[in-house]
């Protein structure tokens, strides 16, 4: 009784909770209702693409949504994320991490996981004659669907519109009435709940909306973001309530609720009823099935349509006691009738074993179920039904509560027996009304759903689920749980007999496509090879059934869509003709990657409808596509239009004219108008100039179009000229002729996105046009408009006008007079302001238009305007007019620079290079580098200012500072000598010398450059100090471990060694050749390079007995990198100091009996020839017996290392009649032939090859010809080879010297012609 | 074969040369091997004005004479295949 007495209670309760809620929250019911039909399901998204989109989208989503998200001066984040990170960012670009395309995508894309993977369609072309099955779509069918979808879109738009008016009216009048009750109070009365409430929810969302909706355009992330937080779930995934569901059940979780709903939304209390909110969503009108529209799913029974949709809507839109009993306070009777019901709403073919499986999937989400259970509608059932629809979560969750079942099951008699004494207790028997609670509802996490029976399960019942061990069969690879949903029927054990055909055959697909999908590269090949060969044989609804799913699911990764896609493509190249019936099928899992955000996955996705397009035809794609053009859904349209586009480059313009011209002129709806012209632009994008041709026809078309009655229609028109024009130039000005005027006049007419659109089109016509009419019509469109249009405030219209001038300044009739007066002052004055420093975007349009307009007007005429704002209080801004002033004296000098201007100028820039605080990009420093030297000789005045400057910096507290002051010495060191102050310069000299003690590296690196620019000008002779004072202080130095002190420090100390090396006793340099061993360590190339050419310099001032010493000892160290950096560095002084003096050392060397010394040797010997090349003909004999000794040594390396030698000797001294010691040593190269080591085998064929080269192919061809026909065929095989690089290297050259070869019966062999004499 | 191979010159370098007409592999008979020295030695002499001109001087004939009767035998330098032997 108690226990009654307590859900009555709880009841109570909660249906009070519910009250408060309806009250609070704004009566969900209502708003449900309006907001699955009535309400703009896409506001918040863009309904066509922004203006300033140039290639594809999503080149720039990014960095755009950040610019858009940017609303106040704070924008580190895409500052930082624009800083330059050296090389790391390309070094790791290899191992990217594997990554779920689905956790990357914007709202946006991911709307293409809502649509439909449309059954298959009938087959126009093969049907001949015939009339098309009743149960086929035919494309009638399909159009005649679109049509009653659109109708409905309509109408509920409409239905909205009359409800809002309605609504504002009532409001109106409630509020006159009585402005003092809240509307809330009204949901605390049961009955009145709900017309009172709705009015009062739908104001409240209006009005929320309404908050948002003046950002929303430019914030729509963030909206969505919050959208989905307002229970508004089906608004976010307008597809998934339609009727027509996919076959992909598994991409539920992945959108409408997120995974952590699930957890949220398992726990039967009342309180999470709220959590609950979405299943409302789901009302019965969404789920009421339209018939017409479904071919092939499954219509539900009436029974199990009210118990799914009706009871979680109605037991929150309407509190009242009677219905308060919502499915969670169920007993299990009712349960356990609700079971059947259910289990007949699942497809037929499900068997009886596996049906708990999926229920208990969809039991696990309350809140989707609704989606689920239509998800699983799906044209073949058969095959859903047999796979096991669970996520990872759901089995954890699954696993956990069995593990808790089992620990708090009920006591047996036996448990009891044991735990008590036998004596003192009596068994009673159970009361008649007791009904032992083994209800769901009690469960931790189940819900009261039909999940099995209400009775007490074993939970191991099936052995076959190992729920711990990830699943795997033999033979094929790993399955991930995500996978379990698709390939989960591999894991049921079952004899090939007892399954069909078909089914056979689909369970083959499924494990080659598991191979594909997750195998080892060997497997993934085989199983994709055979996926081809077969592919004919599976038939292509099998196929395709399979892999486009997989292609949907949520959890894929680049890699797994790029093989599923490369699947796609080699079946299509089998199937041909066959896929037909499933183009628009692969359209709508293959389109989205047109607008991915990867580069590869565009030109994947691309070559893929392209290879379509190809196999199925021009009729077919039109008709697959055609229903999709005037689609309600935006992004349907606009993958459609990229599709179309890449129809029309795979296929030719022309046969896509007619049709497209149709499209554009379309009277029905403005859609199909829409994308029509949309389908131009994309041509023109995707095509480039291969436009031209067609250029005249595309722009008719399309004309009409920026007179449209719609804007949309209007702004992408004038885009499509934008993109027609952009692709054309600098030709086909001719072809634009008959849209200037329409476009001339919008500018006058429009406002706002069309007006940009309009400017951008013109923007990119003027330059294509005669000078002559370029400038009245620049003149025209500042005059009408694009003045008036700097004032603006969006963003966007900025962009574009800042495009647009730059645009037609840089045209060639433009006045550079008209410019000056017309343009400049208002240009200054509506763009160069602190706030366009602050966007990156706007910067960079900014410094490239002002750059452009420079090169028209001069540099003084920009610099004078500017340079004020050198001194501005605005880092960035400050940098902004450094970057400008530096790409304008870059591009145009400072010839009209008068001398008050120069004084400005330098004034500026000092001040900008000691105010800055951070400058990553080296803005500063490049911009003071360039001015001061633009200037030239005219520095000089100024010279001891900057000087001074530096020399205070020198000694700043900050690193930064005084690096930033080192390294303006090296950019200025060049200026300082131009203009003699070469006591100033030997004064920094010293000065810098005096840092040398830095502890920062940066600094010290920064430091030893600028002595290195220093020494550079200045010369070793008057350099202060004194180079042998210098040097001294350099070799501690050598020892740092910092690569960009290395890297300065051995340029200096090379620099120093090449050109002063007699200031420095003799002793000196040798220390610093020890330091310069440990150089040889260093990660850089460049440093080693520089290590590697000192010792050259070094052996050349010292000579080279000293240095070859150290270096020959070197070759005794076990670090290979050393040792080879030891033997360049020999050669480098072979060749420097010639190689007479090295030779006897060296060939000395190789007596010592290690192998690291002789390889070493040999390999300086290799480089040695080929530094000296033909110097080696003096050489050549003399080695030659060394040689000869390592050609014949056991050790193959010896050998390798003595044919590479032998081949750089023979190439150098080809033609200087050495043949004699070269065919001498081919003798004993040529038994290496056999050889299969491939360092080996390469150098050996590359030593014959540099003999074809100096002893001739004649000879190499007479030691070819023994093997040719040899009866081994291992041997044959290595000389045929040698003697096809013999043939493709000098093939005239074998003429005279081919063998003779004896006729043989009516076959003549003998050359006659060779035989004649005069 | 080890994995690194795979990828070198080497291992490619025969699959490049098969691509040239004219190369041989270790199952070329006599009569191709023939074929392939003929038409090479015909382009050779072709190229070579001095080689036409001898041969033109040698035969009595004129070079264009030469050089079409040339080209001609390039088509069966050494006549018809012979017969396969099946065995």
């Amino acid at each position: 009784m108690d226990i009654d007495d307590e859900i009555a209670q709880a009841q109570a309760e909660r249906q009070q909770k519910e009250e408060e809620m309806v009250a609070l929250g704004g009566a969900q019911s209502g708003v449900f209702d309006t907001n699955l039909y009535t309400s703009n399901k896409f506001e918040g998204f863009d309904s066509s693409i922004a203006v300033d989109e140039e290639g594809d989208a999503g080149q720039d989503e990014r960095a755009e949504g950040m610019a858009r998200k940017l609303a106040s001066y704070t924008a580190p984040k895409q500052i930082l994320e624009d800083l330059p990170r050296g090389d790391v960012v390309e070094d790791d670009l290899g191992f990217k991490k594997p990554s779920r395309i689905a956790d990357r995508e914007d709202e946006y894309r991911k709307r293409r996981l809502a649509r439909m993977i449309s059954p298959a369609r009938n087959d126009a072309l093969a049907m001949g004659d015939k009339t098309p099955d009743v149960n086929v779509r035919t494309y009638a069918d399909v159009m005649k669907e679109r049509e009653l979808e659109n109708q409905r879109a309509m109408t509920m738009r409409s239905i909205e519109a009359q409800k809002e008016a309605q609504k504002q009216a009532e409001q109106q009048r409630s509020d006159a009435y009585d402005s003092s009750v809240p509307t809330r109070a009204s949901g605390l009365q049961p009955q009145a709940a709900e017309p009172v409430a709705k009015p009062s929810g739908e104001k409240r969302r209006n009005r929320w909306d309404q908050g948002t909706g003046g950002e929303a355009e430019a914030e729509p992330a963030k909206k969505a973001k919050v959208m989905s937080q307002w229970a508004d779930i089906p608004d976010a995934t307008p597809k998934q309530s339609r009727w027509d569901a996919t076959p992909t059940p598994g991409r539920i979780d992945g959108e409408a609720t997120p995974a952590r709903r699930n957890r949220w939304d398992e726990t039967p209390t009342p309180g999470r009823l709220d959590g609950d909110a979405t299943p409302g969503g789901v009302t019965p009108g969404g789920m009421t099935p339209t018939p017409g529209m479904t071919p092939g799913g499954v219509t539900p029974t009436p029974g199990a349509t009210p118990r799914w949709d009706a009871t979680p809507t109605g037991s929150m839109a309407t509190p009242t006691p009677r219905k308060g009993r919502s499915r969670w306070d169920e007993t299990p009777a009712t349960v356990g009738s609700a079971t059947p019901s259910h289990v007949e709403q699942t497809p037929g073919g499900m068997t009886p074993g596996l049906g708990a499986t999926p229920v208990a999937g969809a039991a696990y989400t309350p809140g989707i179920t609704p989606f689920g259970a239509s998800a699983m509608e799906t044209p073949t059932p058969g095959q859903i039904a047999g796979r096991v629809p669970m996520t990872p979560e759901q089995y954890n969750a699954m696993r956990w509560e069995r593990e808790i079942e089992d620990r708090n099951r009920p006591l047996t008699d036996e448990d009891l027996d044991s735990m008590f004494p036998k004596e003192g207790y009596v068994i009673l028997e159970p009361p008649q009304s007791y009904i032992p609670i083994r209800t769901p509802a009690r469960r931790l996490l189940a819900t009261p759903t039909p999940m099995g029976t209400p009775l007490y399960q074993m939970p191991e019942e099936d052995r076959q689920q190992t729920f711990d061990v990830p699943a795997q069969i033999e033979g094929l690879p790993e399955m991930k749980p995500e996978d379990m949903q698709y390939f989960g029927v591999l894991l049921k054990e079952s004899e090939d007999e007892e399954l069909s055909a078909d089914e056979q055959k689909e369970r083959k697909i499924m494990k080659l496509l598991l191979k594909v999908k997750n195998g080892t590269p060997p497997q993934r090949k085989s199983a994709l090879r055979q996926l081809t060969d077969k592919a004919r044989d599976f038939g292509a609804g099998p196929l395709f059934n399979q892999i486009l799913p997989l292609l949907m699911s949520p959890t894929l990764e680049d890699q797994e869509r790029h093989l599923l896609v490369k699947v796609i493509d080699r079946i299509l190249y089998k199937l041909d003709e066959l896929v037909r019936p499933y183009v628009h099928k692969i359209l709508v899992v293959i389109e989205p990657l047109l607008i991915d955000e990867d580069y590869y996955a565009r030109v994947e996705g691309r070559e893929i409808i392209s290879n379509l397009s190809k196999a199925a035809g021009l009729a077919v794609m039109i008709a697959a596509m055609r229903p999709d053009i005037d689609n309600v859904d935006e992004y349907v349209r606009n993958t459609t239009a990229r599709a179309f586009s890449v129809v029309a480059s795979a296929l030719g313009i022309p046969s896509l004219l007619p049709f497209l011209k149709a499209v554009c002129q379309s009277k029905k709806s403005w859609q199909a108008r829409h994308t029509g012209i949309k389908i131009i632009q994309q041509i023109a994008i995707l095509m480039g100039c291969a436009v031209l041709p067609h250029l005249r026809s595309l722009v008719e078309i399309m004309e009409h179009g920026l007179v449209d009655e719609n804007q949309k229609v209007r702004t992408i028109c004038a885009l499509s000229l934008a993109a027609l024009a952009e692709a054309a130039s600098p030709y086909g000005i001719e072809s634009f002729d008959t849209v200037l005027k329409p476009l001339w006049r919008g500018i006058s007419q429009h406002r706002g996105k069309v007006l940009a659109a309009f400017l951008k089109a013109i923007g990119f016509i003027i330059p294509l046009m005669d000078a002559m009419y370029a400038s009245y019509y620049t003149r025209e469109v500042m005059q009408r408009s694009l003045i008036r249009e700097f004032q603006t405030h969006d963003e966007e219209m900025k962009k574009i006008v800042l495009k647009v001038v730059k645009q037609v300044v840089g045209t060639d009739g433009v006045e550079p007079d008209y410019v000056k007066t017309e343009v400049l002052p208002h240009f200054f004055q509506a763009f160069w302001v602190r706030r366009m420093a602050l966007d990156r975007r706007n910067y960079r349009q900014l410094v490239e238009t002002t750059v452009e307009i420079a090169n028209k007007v001069g540099c003084a005429e920009i610099a004078s305007r500017v340079v004020e704002d050198l001194k501005d209080e605005s880092e960035p801004y400050r940098r902004m007019v450094m970057e400008t002033i530096e790409k304008t004296i870059q591009n145009m000098g400072t010839g009209d620079i008068d001398p008050r201007l120069e004084e400005l100028l330098i004034d500026g820039i000092l001040y900008a290079f000691q105010e800055q605080t951070s400058d990553d990009s080296n803005v500063m420093l490049n911009g003071f580098g360039v001015v001061v030297n633009g200037l030239g000789i005219r520095t000089k005045p100024y010279l001891p200012q900057i000087c001074g400057t530096i020399k205070f910096r020198l000694n700043n507290k900050s690193a930064k500072v005084r690096q930033q002051a080192a390294d303006l010495i090296s950019r200025v060191a060049v200026v300082m000598m131009t203009c003699q102050e070469e006591q100033l310069m030997g004064h920094l000299g010293v000065v810098l010398y005096e840092y040398l003690g830095e502890e920062y590296p940066e600094v010290l690196g920064s430091i030893l450059g600028a002595l290195k620019s220093i020494v550079n000008v200045i010369g070793m002779t008057k350099m202060t100090p004194p180079i042998k004072d210098l040097l001294p202080r350099l070799t501690p130095i050598l020892k740092n471990r910092h690569e960009k002190v290395q890297e300065n420090c051995i340029d200096l100390v090379g620099r120093i060694a090449d050109r002063g090396a007699e200031f420095v006793p003799a002793r000196e340099w040798m220390r610093i050749c020890f330091e310069l061993l440990e150089l040889l360590k260093a990660h850089k190339k460049g440093i080693r390079r520089a290590t590697v050419n000192t010792f050259g310099y070094i052996a050349r001032a010292i000579g080279p007995q000293d240095v070859l010493a150290t270096l020959l000892n070197n070759l005794k160290v076990q670090e290979r990198q050393n040792r080879v950096c030891t033997t360049v560095a020999i050669a480098i002084v072979a060749e420097t100091c010639s190689p007479f003096t090295v030779l006897p050392a060296l060939m000395n060397e190789y007596r010592v009996p290690e192998l690291n010394v002789q390889n070493g040797v040999l390999k300086s010997l290799s480089f040695l020839f080929e530094y000296i090349g033909e110097m080696g003909k003096d050489y050549i004999y003399a080695v030659t017996p060394l040689l000869e000794d390592a050609l014949m040594d056991r050790d193959l390396v010896h050998r390798q290392t003595a044919a590479a030698t032998v081949k750089h000797m023979a190439l150098g001294v080809a033609g200087l009649g050495c043949e004699d010691a070269l065919v001498h040593l081919m003798n004993f190269i040529w038994p290496n032939i056999f050889e299969t080591s491939p360092h080996v085998i390469n150098a050996v064929m590359e030593a014959i090859e540099g003999m074809r080269i100096s002893v001739g192919p004649s000879a190499v061809l007479n030691y070819t010809l023994q093997g040719l026909f040899h009866p081994a065929r291992k041997v044959r095989e290595v000389y045929w080879k040698i003697y096809n690089s013999l043939y493709i290297g000098s093939q005239d050259g074998l003429v005279p010297a081919y063998p003779d070869i004896e006729n043989e019966g009516m076959n003549t062999y003998k050359r006659y012609e060779l035989e004649l004499f005069i | 074969m080890q994995a690194s191979d795979r990828f070198n010159i080497n291992s490619q370098l025969e699959h490049l040369q098969a691509k040239y007409v004219g190369t041989g592999h270790a199952d070329l008979n006599r009569f191709e091997w023939a074929v392939n020295i003929h038409r090479d030695s015909y382009a050779s002499y072709v190229g070579h004005h001095g080689m036409l001109s001898y041969f033109a001087l040698a035969e009595n004939e004129s070079i264009g004479r030469v050089r079409y009767n040339l080209m001609q035998k390039m088509l069966l330098p050494c006549s018809l295949p012979p017969e396969k032997d099946e065995d």
